[in-house]
């Protein structure tokens, strides 16, 4: 028996949520007395690989084979229900992000495996095995069971934390059995998004709103993202304005984040807007309108002119990491 | 009785209320402070079929019931009463008039087009001295054996540009008094039609109101609709039929207020607290929501009549009469909750006050009504 | 070419959620029901596609695993445009329940068309399991859907980027933002003709659902927003230093 972690590596370096992935399952393998196997799918060096070990992988497999370089779902979805009958593993665990979604569902009717997705911490029982995920687009939690002997969990972003472990994990090669079949899609083009933190996976957003006022008053947004490694975003009427990016706006019809931290610039914080951003810790709201709703939803928030006060954030924070060194 | 509505009056309404939401609301401020005519929306609601809902399928209209026609109006005038009162002069009195009462000559040839949305319809009724009382008809109609010639003016005239059919009340025969009226379907690009000026109003800015001058405008016979000297009889059941609309009108725009005024109720604070637990804002809107609930189960109630072949006369002059006084009550209630954010344009409720003023007005002034209802009560 | 759209019936996403007493149910009581959001966007899509690809498409159907409460639902989509509708009588037990269920029907089309979520559950789960159930491609997160020449293209989301792909038919595409601008309102005369419409019930097939809701919590209310003056933004990147440990 094992539970078989499925890692997204982006350049052949190991996303930190496939990390957190692994920690995840080590905890629950503790709890279950089995073990971790990690699965990694792509050209990534043996350094690299062995990472995963560091959180707990007691294995990690190496699927690199170049017709696996684009992720094709149905493709994807057969070389990870073969690693799983390969390691007996009846726990599979998956990111709740593009990637796990689009492979996820098919591995689960492969193994005829209960699927859960969006957990947002470890499991609240294993006898019946209970999980707590998010439902109503994160206005509640639901308690879910899984009956079928296998299963997949899908984990919501940010949820769970790092744990480092003296663990060091043995490394094997992987060749999966593939066919034409598998491969019925053909992508024609790929654009990928270089230099910049992903919205998605960021831990923590910088965003403005309106109250920017225009797309020229966007520089000190990208320097305080720059300083704190974090993403930048927008609400809905700013990437209408083409101020910014149609791919930063947050929201019900946007992008649905869930960062460590989120900054609301000049936004007034409709219910629209929430939805994308209500699973994020915590939100710093800056306003000049102190009614504005932002502000029930914010745990920190300022009021007063965001253009008078963001160069002053931006030193405020510059001072303490010089302090820092 | 059953206060349920069916899958598709519901269906009906949230067509309504979402092309209100959606798109009404994006430009209903700027075209109220330009009064601007709603192109735009006209067209994308005729695509949607509102601008025929309620005729026969038979001549291309929507089939559907006046209650679904009293859902959509309330859902419209919510947001925009300009809008609402384009559809409600063209379905209630235009179409729903040559539906009821003109010929299958007249309905083929101008029912179709007015149903399909293609055409709009105006109802030319008041005059600059016969607005109450419209027996009073100055504009005549003199019967020149194949056809008439319609010289006169009237006045306040909804959809009179955007228009290209219309109803035009004259009087043939001055002596015979309102016997003597004739109703006429006049194509409005005849020679010797010309309009006034836009008319520079108080609310409903962005529908166009005009006078319509009339200098030897000749009518095929053909056009007249019933019999010689139907056509006082036909304004006034044209009318009865209109006041359901405008009462729905009323209750959208009083409806709109009183959402408007919860909303800002549970969110301005003042002393310490959400002004909603200040009980004198509190029971404000308790009175105001009664109000809408009343009035809305009057209209529905007159729709119900109708759409059952009743007497619905009564019962119609009540919901208008109504619904347009406490539009008037419920909007400037709603100012007064919002308090300085209500008397500025950003915020709707000062638009909707003026808005509902109008109801109290057109098709038959609030006073009007009274006098309607208070004679079917006591005439014998 | 055929399309199916698999089609969800969810609370409004306005609606206050609330549970029964005993927290083990969603309380639907004065509950509006509405379609999927993402299900409507994809209906737009398709009918965008049979307007501009003249005859391309043949037929649009679409599908609900449901009581009888969920076809005010799916006459709405009939009233927008859809040319049939089928409800598979049974309770949407499960993400995998469900995916069985709508094979059944999903066999005998071209293009499948689900939502990326339903906005109740968030499952994120029955289009790629269905594609698995049928044995065919699925696409996830896709934004664009187009047919050229007979030729489906389509782009998607992936983490990090994005793809345009070809494929064959029959495929399931798992729809997202940008799929589509905006719902479709219906028109009176599509109300209309909706009452003609057939709307066909057909058994479900017996198979188990693998989970089970067992029971609901609304989150912790949320402590009140630490306001911070503006004469001094020090402070807050000291509060989200020391104290919310974030930077
Ligand atoms: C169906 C639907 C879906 C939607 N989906 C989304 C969505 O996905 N995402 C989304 O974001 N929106 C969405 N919206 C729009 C949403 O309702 C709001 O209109 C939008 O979020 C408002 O954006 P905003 O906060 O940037 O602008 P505004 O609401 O205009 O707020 C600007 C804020 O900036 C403040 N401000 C102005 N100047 C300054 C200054 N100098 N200093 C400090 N503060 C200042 C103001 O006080 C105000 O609070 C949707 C709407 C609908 C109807
Ligand atoms: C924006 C707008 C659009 C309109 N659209 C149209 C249209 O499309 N077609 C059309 O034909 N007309 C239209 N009208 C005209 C409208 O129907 C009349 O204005 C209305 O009937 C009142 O007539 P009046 O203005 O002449 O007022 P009057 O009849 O002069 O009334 C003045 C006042 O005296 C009161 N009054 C009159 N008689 C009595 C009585 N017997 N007892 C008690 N009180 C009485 C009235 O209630 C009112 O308060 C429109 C008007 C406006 C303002």
């Amino acid at each position: 028996m094992s539970i078989l972690v499925y890692t997204e590596n982006w350049d052949g370096k190991f996303k930190k949520l496939s990390f957190e992935q692994v920690s995840y399952a080590s905890e629950i393998a503790k709890n279950i007395n089995t073990s971790v196997v990690a699965l990694s799918i792509g050209n990534v060096e043996e350094t690299e690989l062995k990472k995963l070990g560091d959180y707990g992988a007691s294995k990690v497999i190496s699927v690199n084979e170049t017709k696996l370089d684009n992720l094709a779902n149905q493709a994807y979805a057969k070389v990870i229900s073969q690693a799983a009958k390969k390691e007996e593993s009846t726990i599979l665990v998956f990111a709740n992000n593009y990637t796990g979604k689009a492979i996820a569902p098919r591995v689960s009717v492969k193994l005829k495996a209960g699927l859960v997705s969006g957990i947002t911490a470890l499991p609240i029982n294993y006898e019946p095995f209970t999980v707590r995920k998010k439902v109503f687009t994160s206005k509640a939690f639901a308690d879910v069971i899984i009956k079928s002997p296998f299963k997949v969990l899908t984990i919501a972003q940010n949820s769970f934390g790092l744990i480092e472990t003296e663990n060091k994990a043995q490394i094997e090669n992987f060749a999966p059995e593939l066919s034409d079949e598998d491969f019925r899609t053909k992508v024609e083009d790929v654009h990928k998004i270089t230099g910049k933190v992903l919205l998605n996976d960021a831990e923590i957003v910088v965003s403005g709103g309106r109250g920017m006022k225009g797309s020229e008053n966007w520089g000190p947004i990208e320097e305080l993202a720059n300083l704190l490694g974090a993403a930048t975003a927008c609400s809905r009427p700013v990437s209408d304005e083409d101020w910014r990016p149609h791919d930063e706006h947050v929201g019900q019809t946007g992008k649905i984040i869930a960062p460590n931290l989120y900054f609301a610039l000049g936004i007034s914080g409709a219910i629209q807007h929430l939805g994308g951003v209500s699973s994020s810790k915590y939100i710093v709201a800056i306003n000049k309108d102190n009614d504005a709703p932002i502000f029930e939803a914010a745990d920190y928030g300022i009021i007063g002119d965001v253009h008078k006060i963001l160069p002053e954030l931006i030193n405020a924070v510059k001072e303490m990491k010089a302090a820092e060194n | 009785m059953d206060f349920e509505f069916t899958e598709e009056q519901l269906m009906i309404r949230q067509a309504a209320r979402d092309y209100a939401e959606r798109e009404l609301i994006q430009d209903v401020l700027e075209r109220d402070a330009k009064a601007e005519f709603p192109t735009r929306h006209i067209k994308n609601l005729t695509d949607l079929g509102f601008m025929g809902m309620i005729v026969d399928p038979k001549y291309d209209g929507g089939g559907m019931d006046t209650i679904s026609y009293v859902l959509a109006m309330e859902e419209i005038s919510k947001i925009d009463s300009s809008v609402s009162v384009i559809l409600s002069v063209h379905n209630s009195l235009v179409c729903f008039g040559i539906q009821v009462y003109g010929n299958e000559k007249q309905k083929e040839k101008y029912l179709r087009t007015l149903a399909r949305g293609e055409k709009i319809g105006a109802f030319l009724l008041s005059e600059p001295e016969a607005g109450s009382d419209a027996s009073m008809q100055r504009t005549l109609a003199e019967d020149k054996g194949d056809y008439y010639l319609i010289n006169g003016v009237k006045n306040w005239i909804s959809n009179a540009n955007s228009a290209s059919i219309y109803i035009v009340i004259a009087q043939t025969y001055p002596e015979k008094g309102h016997k003597g009226i004739n109703a006429f379907i006049v194509e409005k690009d005849s020679p010797g039609i010309s309009l006034g000026p836009h008319e520079d109003k108080m609310g409903m800015r962005s529908s166009d109101t005009h006078s319509v001058m009339f200098t030897d405008v000749k009518v095929p016979k053909e056009n007249r609709i019933g019999e010689d000297g139907f056509g006082f009889k036909f304004a006034m059941k044209a009318l009865e039929a209109g006041r359901i609309g405008i009462a729905a009108q009323a209750v959208g725009i009083a409806s709109g207020a009183l959402n408007r005024a919860i909303q800002y109720a549970k969110e301005r604070k003042a002393f310490g607290t959400e002004i909603a637990n200040h009980q004198a804002i509190a029971f404000k809107i308790s009175d105001m929501a009664v109000k809408v609930e009343n009035a809305r189960n009057l209209c529905l109630k007159a729709a119900w009549l109708k759409d059952r072949g009743k007497p619905f006369s009564t019962a119609s002059s009540m919901a208008k009469q109504y619904a347009a006084d406490i539009a008037m009550e419920v909007t400037t209630e709603a100012v007064q909750i919002l308090g300085g954010y209500g008397y500025v344009k950003e915020y709707h409720v000062e638009r909707l006050m003026r808005e509902a003023k109008l109801t109290q007005i057109y098709e038959g002034t609030s006073e009007i009504q009274k006098i309607v209802i208070s004679r079917s009560l006591l005439k014998d | 070419m055929k399309i199916l759209i698999c089609i969800s019936n969810v609370p409004d996403t306005t609606t206050k959620i609330r549970f029964t007493a005993d927290n083990t149910a969603f309380d639907t009581a004065g509950i509006q029901w509405i379609i999927n959001p993402w299900d409507e966007l994809a209906l737009t899509r398709a009918m965008e596609l049979k307007e501009t690809t003249g005859g391309t498409i043949e037929k649009i159907t679409v599908v609900a695993v449901g009581l009888k409460d969920a076809e005010p639902t799916l006459r709405k989509t009939l009233a927008i445009g859809a040319d049939d509708a089928v409800r598979i009588d049974a309770e949407p037990k499960d993400a995998f329940f469900v995916a069985e269920q709508l094979a059944q029907v999903a066999k005998d089309y071209d293009i499948i068309l689900c939502g990326i979520e339903a906005s109740d559950y968030n499952g994120s789960a029955v289009g790629g399991m269905l594609s698995e159930f049928l044995g065919i491609p699925s696409i996830s997160s896709v934004s664009k859907l187009d047919i050229e020449n007979g030729n489906v293209k389509v782009n998607r989301e992936i983490d990090g980027g994005s793809e345009t792909l070809s494929t064959e038919v029959p495929f399931v595409a798992i729809v997202q933002k940008g799929i589509a601008l905006e719902p479709r309102i219906p028109s009176m005369r599509g109300i209309m003709m909706a009452r003609k419409k057939p709307l066909n019930v057909i058994p479900a097939v017996e198979t188990e659902a693998l989970t089970e809701f067992v029971s609901y919590e609304l989150p912790p209310a949320k402590a009140a927003c630490k306001m911070v003056d503006a004469e001094n933004v020090k402070e807050l990147v000291d509060l989200l230093h020391n104290e919310a440990k974030v930077i």
